[in-house]
């Protein structure tokens, strides 16, 4: 183990960013769903910094500030408006129960794991392990979006998946061609727009969002 | 000539330990005081109370067994142990390779089953309800002990207290994340075992709300004041356990007195400050709800065992 | 008699006769009882003594072999000693010394029928397990399995008179079948068209990858099912507490051992060539049966069903200890296997010794009031102050406290599932720790059930009136529970012996043992590898805390006093305090029902307000009978209807199918 110090440092980071996409899978409250992921972003946004730093990829300081912007201010403040406007604050429980919720999520680490594991191998950088973990976070955002009952939730674990992309990006291959990047980022803004409208019909239509109500539109 | 320092030496430790456990408990009650805009009682209050309570009448129950008289000095000779165990200022010491880190928690596990009979003893509901709660409280807390422990022994490939402390002090810097994913599901457990904000209030005169002073409701005078100075030695057993695993750089080998001294410095700035830390920690808590205390618990244990995964995945 | 030809198989065969002959006597002594439990019951325990020392004995010397002139003219016995079933010899011959001794003074009340074929059935048991030790081919081996199960099951119905016992035989016996079959099933994919049965037959079988998987999946669940562990478990806790209490503590101590015996000697011995994947099936199946059975456990409020779940548990975590050596040596590690391989073995004689204790305390209590069931039971220590010290060994012991026995093997189990760093597998790798996680969990809540069982049993008040006051146990039974609660102590405090003991057996099956600095390490401290990885002193321990006490004791007197007066309990200011006021056994499982709420299958009656004698009602189940047993109940009641058409009733009809039968093997067997 005689990592250098910033390969360290991203390993923190990695286990950071696991640590906080495990607590958005228990969180019930709504505001501290927004602060994790914003958070969460805030990790990234220091992960990307000390990839920058350590390969003197200047690109990779764009991002940085790109993540500030939209995953740090943008984003939450977005979300902030939306619930308020909405009058959610929490969420209704969870599907399955907490306790199970987690089980399957250590399940799914291990298997994120062995998955990213022969990958790892093949890639050049550094910091390589942390692709098994990008992956895992992508997985549990996805597991966090099927358990939860309120949509706002699930538009927020759709946010914390495209997270779990960007550090695998970064990990794995030291960002991506920066027009990649404008792009996702633009696609994320837009799909958040596109969700806030879909809640005010969705709460106009049923009363409520909760999304068992959607579960009438089916033929029989 | 080694031997008997070393004996000497870790009968020292011992009875300082002892001696100034009260103290740690009096500091963070006076660093609670102040936080909350209180004069506060003094550091050496914990001592006054002691000596009042063993010039007190002891006041039995009718049909309090055998069981009951002598858990007070079951539980005290087995925190003496634990601070016995636990390099608090020198590692290498005699009795060190007596119990490594499982039986360290098999030892408080021992301390927690003696306590909760001696609850169950009297027949009352107010022992069975802390010793049913007490029970509750540790099934989940004593593995979460122990899957923190095994993180800090797999890095250091022992679980022996004094090798994992010579390794991670002597070991250049390096960033665990396990050890960031141990080091707060120890502090959840610490707080948990010790009765602290947010699992239980030490401070409460309210029979329902009890967990830990359920379990001593009938304990009076000398065994009162044991059961007391083995919960403070337990307190201050767990703040040097995680000094040692997660803080342990200025501990001295046994037999060299300079080293000593300093480590004897550092050990009680290490300790004013783990004391502020905590009494800062229940200031700003609150009391949880006590089913959600499993849930508070169960964290930790998920935490602890994420934290060993996590090791073997990126630490190898 | 040429004594240097006596090697330690003729004396294992010798004491298993003696005890055959022992219970033929009680059979043709039923009108004397007296003489039965005065005389034939302690003769059984000196025999189970002798043979204890010639597991020790085995232990240390070569494997011996012998064929007996008995079994078919073509098919002789052949029974062979090694340092394997030595061990398991002396835990036989161990535990039953003390189980034996409880029994000559617990069958003088008599009303578990009449002593001489309980005698009779009793010594048929010992001795058929006896000959499942030792025997060394597949046909003896069957034999003493199956005599082993129908004594057994004669024990269990011993008081048919009840309903219940009765279907709990018929449950047990179904399952011990279906697990024998499937051993048997094992022994002719083992053997390999060969045509000859004898172990070492079945040791020198080449067999391909396939089959050997086979033999080991047949062998696994054969075992497991006698073993009681899951899914195959639910026999154990209707047989257990049916059967009176030693012959319970045989059971759970002993009994059960037999099918760890034979899962080791068979996967071990006669398949060999292990590989990784069956361990990671052994280990996971005995985490999942672990966790299932401390659960349970601690739902239940009949002492006895609830001792017998904790069976369940600890087969559990003896299979983790199996498990984690045979990944350990499919992986290539033998040093590591060896120490799993102890710390699973260790387990078992301590499971043993400390659950026949249990069992023995829980038949006392029985004897002394009647009751079994622990809502009604309290205050005990008072009456019973003797049962209630060896009983408190017994749960400290299960409980895995240090510095008694079940302490060490849990500690053991432990070392050997940090060595996990070792394996290359990742997935392996990963899922060791989340073994541990559940090994540790379901030792704290072995821990949780046993202060109730004590709390609740022993201490507090009485929460039901007892007609008569209770009487402590005889100096027959003390005398067995103290020989096993000593066993623990020692077991505890002076574990490497036993442990240097164990280092033969692991050299002996799988040609490799703990490392020399480990041995060389004297008495005193327990070091499975290196001094520097994890020591261990139990007694020191106990020497620091009685040092402790004594000097707080006389300090405080000498500096203070020692004054102390007897008042009323805290009563609160609420003056009306009565028993009804403590907890009863499910009460103090409550947190737990909550929190696991899933796991049980729970039925309630609730009382609706306008009820005028509101009654609750609560009942937790298994729910492996609605998932498994009720389906393939059900499935076989159809298959076998539909098959009972074959009946017509008519002669000419079944003269028919005798017909057709012979014109079918006319044509294909020319």
């Amino acid at each position: 183990m005689n990592l250098p110090l910033y390969a360290q440092l991203i390993n923190l980071f990695a286990a950071l960013l696991l640590l906080l996409a495990f607590a958005m899978l228990t969180q019930r409250r709504i505001l501290s769903l927004i602060r994790l992921f914003a958070l969460q972003g805030f990790v990234l946004m220091l992960s990307t910094g000390v990839v920058a730093y350590s390969t003197h990829q200047s690109h990779l300081y764009y991002s940085v500030l790109l993540t500030l912007v939209l995953k740090v201010l943008l984003l939450p403040w977005i979300l902030h408006r939306l619930i308020d406007a909405l009058n959610v604050r929490w969420d209704v429980e969870t599907l399955i129960d907490i306790p199970a919720t987690m089980l399957i999520g250590i399940v799914l680490v291990i298997f994120a794991f062995n998955l990213a594991a022969p990958i790892s191998e093949i890639a050049g950088t550094i910091t390589r392990s942390t692709l098994g973990i990008a992956t895992a976070s992508i997985l549990l955002s996805f597991l966090m979006m099927i358990t939860r009952r309120k949509a706002v939730s699930q538009v927020i674990g759709f946010l914390a998946m495209e997270n779990g992309l960007f550090f695998a990006a970064t990990s794995a291959t030291y960002g991506m061609p920066l027009v990649v990047e404008l792009g996702i980022a633009l696609d994320v803004l837009v799909g958040t727009f596109i969700f806030g409208v879909f809640f005010f019909h969705i709460r106009e239509t049923f009363e409520s969002l909760d999304i068992h109500h959607l579960e009438k539109l089916k033929e029989h | 000539m080694k031997q008997a320092s070393g004996i000497v030496f870790q009968v020292l430790q011992s009875v300082l330990v002892v001696l100034i456990a009260p103290l740690v408990l009096g500091w963070v009650n006076q660093c609670r005081a102040w936080l909350q805009n209180r004069s506060g009682p003094g550091i050496w209050q914990p001592y006054k109370v002691l000596n009042k309570l063993f010039h007190k009448d002891a006041v039995l129950a009718h049909n309090a067994s055998p069981l009951f008289r002598s858990t007070p000095y079951i539980l005290f000779g087995c925190m003496w142990l634990a601070v016995g165990i636990v390099p608090v200022l020198a590692t290498s010491l005699p009795f060190a390779p007596a119990a490594d880190v499982i039986a360290l928690v098999g030892l408080f596990a021992l301390a927690r089953v003696f306590a909760s009979l001696a609850g169950m003893d009297i027949g009352t509901s107010f022992g069975t309800l802390g010793a049913r709660r007490e029970m509750m409280i540790g099934f989940l807390a004593e593995p979460a002990m122990l899957m923190t422990l095994f993180t800090a022994s797999l890095i250091s490939q022992s679980t022996s207290l004094v090798t994992i402390v010579e390794t991670l002090a002597h070991r250049e810097f390096v960033i665990y994340p396990s050890m960031a994913f141990a080091a707060v599901a120890f502090l959840m457990v610490l707080l948990a075992e010790n009765a602290r904000i947010p699992i239980d209030n030490p401070a409460t005169h309210l029979e329902l709300t009890m967990i830990h002073e359920a379990m001593i409701l009938e304990y009076s005078a000398r065994h009162l004041a044991l059961i007391e100075w083995a919960a403070s030695l337990k307190l201050t057993a767990y703040i040097t356990i995680g000094i040692a695993i997660f803080v342990p750089w200025g501990i001295a080998q046994a037999g060299d007195w300079v080293a000593l001294l300093v480590a004897l410095g550092v050990l009680v700035a290490k300790l004013a400050l783990a004391g502020a830390g905590l009494a800062l920690l229940e200031t700003v808590s609150a009391k949880m709800r006590i089913f959600r205390a499993p849930e508070f618990l169960g964290t930790a244990f998920l935490l602890a065992t994420l934290g060993m995964l996590i090791h073997f995945l990126l630490e190898q | 008699m040429d004594l240097s030809l006596f090697r330690p198989v003729e004396a294992a065969v010798t004491l298993s006769v003696i005890w055959l002959g022992l219970g033929a006597v009680g059979l043709a002594l039923t009108r004397a009882p007296r003489v039965i439990t005065d005389w034939a019951f302690p003769a059984g325990a000196a025999v189970a003594l002798a043979l204890a020392f010639t597991g020790l004995w085995a232990m240390n010397a070569a494997p011996s072999t012998a064929v007996l002139p008995a079994g078919l003219p073509d098919l002789p016995f052949h029974v062979r000693v090694d340092a394997l079933s030595g061990f398991f010899l002396l835990l036989l011959g161990g535990v039953s010394f003390g189980i034996s001794l409880f029994s000559a003074g617990y069958f003088r009340g008599a009303e578990a029928g009449a002593p001489g074929l309980l005698c009779l059935q009793y010594h048929v048991f010992l001795a058929s397990m006896g000959f499942v030790l030792i025997a060394d081919d597949a046909y003896l081996f069957m034999v003493a399995w199956e005599s082993m199960a129908l004594s057994s099951y004669f024990l269990v119905t011993a008081e048919h008179h009840d309903e219940r016992n009765r279907k709990a035989g018929f449950i047990y016996l179904l399952v011990a079948h279906l697990g024998a079959i499937s051993i048997l099933l094992s022994f002719g994919v083992l053997h390999g068209g060969l045509g000859d049965y004898t172990f070492d037959a079945l040791r020198r079988a080449e067999l391909s990858a396939f089959w050997a998987t086979i033999a080991f999946v047949l062998a696994f669940l054969g075992f497991g099912a006698k073993a009681g562990m899951l899914p195959l478990h639910v026999w154990l806790p209707e047989a257990h507490p049916a059967a009176p209490s030693p012959v319970s503590a045989l059971m759970s101590g002993v009994m059960l051992k037999t099918a760890i015996y034979g899962m080791v000697r068979v996967i071990y011995d006669l398949i060999g060539g292990i590989r990784w994947e069956w361990g990671l099936t052994v280990l996971l199946f005995g985490a999942a049966t672990s966790l299932f059975g401390v659960l349970f456990a601690l739902m239940q409020h009949d002492l006895k069903r609830l001792l017998a779940y904790h069976s369940v548990e600890n087969i559990g975590i003896i299979l983790i200890g199996i498990g984690l050596s045979m990944v350990f040596l499919g992986s290539g590690h033998p040093v590591a296997a060896a120490l799993a391989l102890i710390a699973g073995l260790y387990h078992t004689l301590n499971h043993a010794v400390f659950k026949g204790l249990l069992f023995l305390g829980a038949g006392a209590i029985l004897r002394a009031t009647g009751l079994r069931n622990l809502n009604e039971m309290g205050g005990l220590i008072r009456y019973l102050p003797h049962t209630a010290l060896y009983f408190l060994i017994g749960a400290l012991a299960i409980s895995a406290l240090p510095p008694l026995n079940g302490f060490v093997s849990e500690w053991l189990t432990f070392q050997a599932s940090l060595q996990a760093p070792l394996l290359e597998s990742s997935v392996v790798r990963s899922l060791v720790p989340i073994v541990a996680a559940v090994l540790a969990l379901s030792g704290a809540l072995t821990g949780m059930c046993f202060v109730k069982v004590y709390g609740v049993a022993f201490l507090g008040q009485h929460r039901h009136e007892l007609p008569e006051k209770p009487r402590e146990a005889s100096r027959w039974e003390r005398a067995g529970m103290l020989w096993l609660a000593a066993a623990c102590l020692a077991l505890g405090l002076l574990p490497v012996f036993m442990i240097a003991q164990l280092n033969n057996v692991s050299q002996a099956l799988i040609k490799a043992g703990l490392p020399d600095e480990a041995m060389a390490s004297g008495w005193l401290w327990l070091v499975p590898t290196s001094s520097a990885q994890a020591s261990y002193s139990p007694i020191v321990f106990l020497l620091v805390i009685a040092a402790v006490f004594a000097l707080t004791y006389f300090v405080v007197r000498q500096i203070y006093h020692g004054r102390l007066r007897r008042a009323d309990p805290w009563d609160c200011g609420f003056p009306a305090q009565t028993s009804r006021m403590e907890d009863t056994a499910d009460g103090f499982g409550q947190p737990i029902r909550q929190i696991f709420a899933p796991v049980y299958l729970i039925r309630r009656e609730i009382p609706r307000p306008e009820d005028p004698h509101p009654v609750f009602k609560q009942e937790v189940e298994d729910r492996h009978w609605a998932w498994m047993y009720s389906p393939i109940a059900r499935l076989a009641e159809w298959l076998s209807g539909h098959v009972g058409r074959l009946q017509q009733g008519r002669i000419s009809v079944y003269l028919l199918y005798s017909f057709l039968t012979l014109i079918a093997l006319l044509m294909f067997v020319r």
